[in-house]
């Protein structure tokens, strides 16, 4: 229209989105959910190093 | 108010006890928090697991939050929009935030899981679900301070919900100033406080067990025996 992309104008990109029905969720947040499950299995599966002398 | 009392005096048992507010107060922190507590040298065994961690990286990614954001308000709110190094702060500042959340997000589900609130320790369960919902009003006036089409979206959908429960008058987020100073000052320092008071609670309590721990609370058993009556030294 005037020349000006939208990313230039600040607008905000759509997005991915998928859909299950009634539950509807952006790709990226998912991305997010995801990471701390995956984070939290492993803090609970992967063992501590021990460096120094524990009481 | 007696000018011939000293403000300590020695106890029955030898310890030294205070007569001036002061020194009750000292009395009192130093028995409920007592310097090895305070920084402690180790922590238990149980504590050797990665699922602890996640607190202290909430606090680590609080500390850059801090950092970036005073870099961002000292240049004002447009200054990222034009400068390389402001875009590099704010992308930086946006990321630390979302590393915050999620440390933090992974921080309660490890609690929740091990019932953090046991012995004693409600108080700084509540004040971890209380930093957790100041932080996210924090992070939702930094999204309504982008100076960009996304925060004015933003804004304009939030303006409804905030006038249907009648505070729209008084926080509104379409007023950019309003927000920028609740975003730099007063959200902030709320959070720096309830983390602030979240840590010495765990001090002072120790780090929960885990559940199936034999012992209910070494590290509190292995301290000083705190007196059955709080306000003991006040009389």
């Amino acid at each position: 229209m005037l020349g000006i992309k939208q990313a230039d104008a600040g607008m905000p990109d759509t997005g991915i989105y998928f859909q299950w029905g009634d539950f509807l969720i952006q790709f990226g947040n998912l991305v997010v959910i995801a990471t701390m499950v995956v984070l939290f299995i492993l803090a609970l599966v992967i063992p501590f190093p021990h460096g120094k002398t524990r009481k | 108010m007696t000018a011939d009392r000293g403000p300590v005096s020695a106890a029955e048992d030898g310890e030294a006890r205070f007569s001036t507010w002061t020194g009750k107060t000292r009395g009192w922190a130093l028995r409920r928090l007592p310097p090895d507590k305070l920084l402690p040298e180790g922590q238990p065994s149980y504590v050797s697991s990665w699922i602890y961690v996640f607190g202290m990286g909430a606090v680590a990614a609080f500390v850059y939050i801090l950092g970036s954001g005073a870099v961002l308000a000292l240049n004002g709110p447009t200054w990222f929009h034009v400068s390389g190094l402001g875009r590099f702060i704010n992308s930086t500042h946006l990321w630390s935030v979302e590393l915050f959340f999620m440390f933090m997000v992974i921080h309660l589900w490890g609690k929740f899981w091990m019932a953090a609130w046991r012995g004693g320790r409600a108080l700084t369960w509540i004040t971890g679900m209380l930093a957790f919902v100041v932080s996210i009003v924090t992070a939702f006036t930094g999204y309504l301070l982008q100076t960009n089409f996304d925060s004015q979206w933003i804004a304009f959908q939030a303006k409804d919900a905030l006038n249907a429960v009648g505070v729209g008058a008084w926080f509104n987020v379409a007023d950019l100033g309003q927000i920028l100073m609740w975003h730099i000052t007063l959200l902030p320092l709320a959070v720096a406080v309830v983390v602030a008071l979240h840590v010495v609670l765990v001090r002072m309590h120790g780090v929960v067990p885990p559940l199936e721990a034999a012992t209910s609370d070494a590290q509190l058993r292995s301290a000083a025996p705190i007196p059955a009556v709080d306000g003991e030294d006040m009389k």
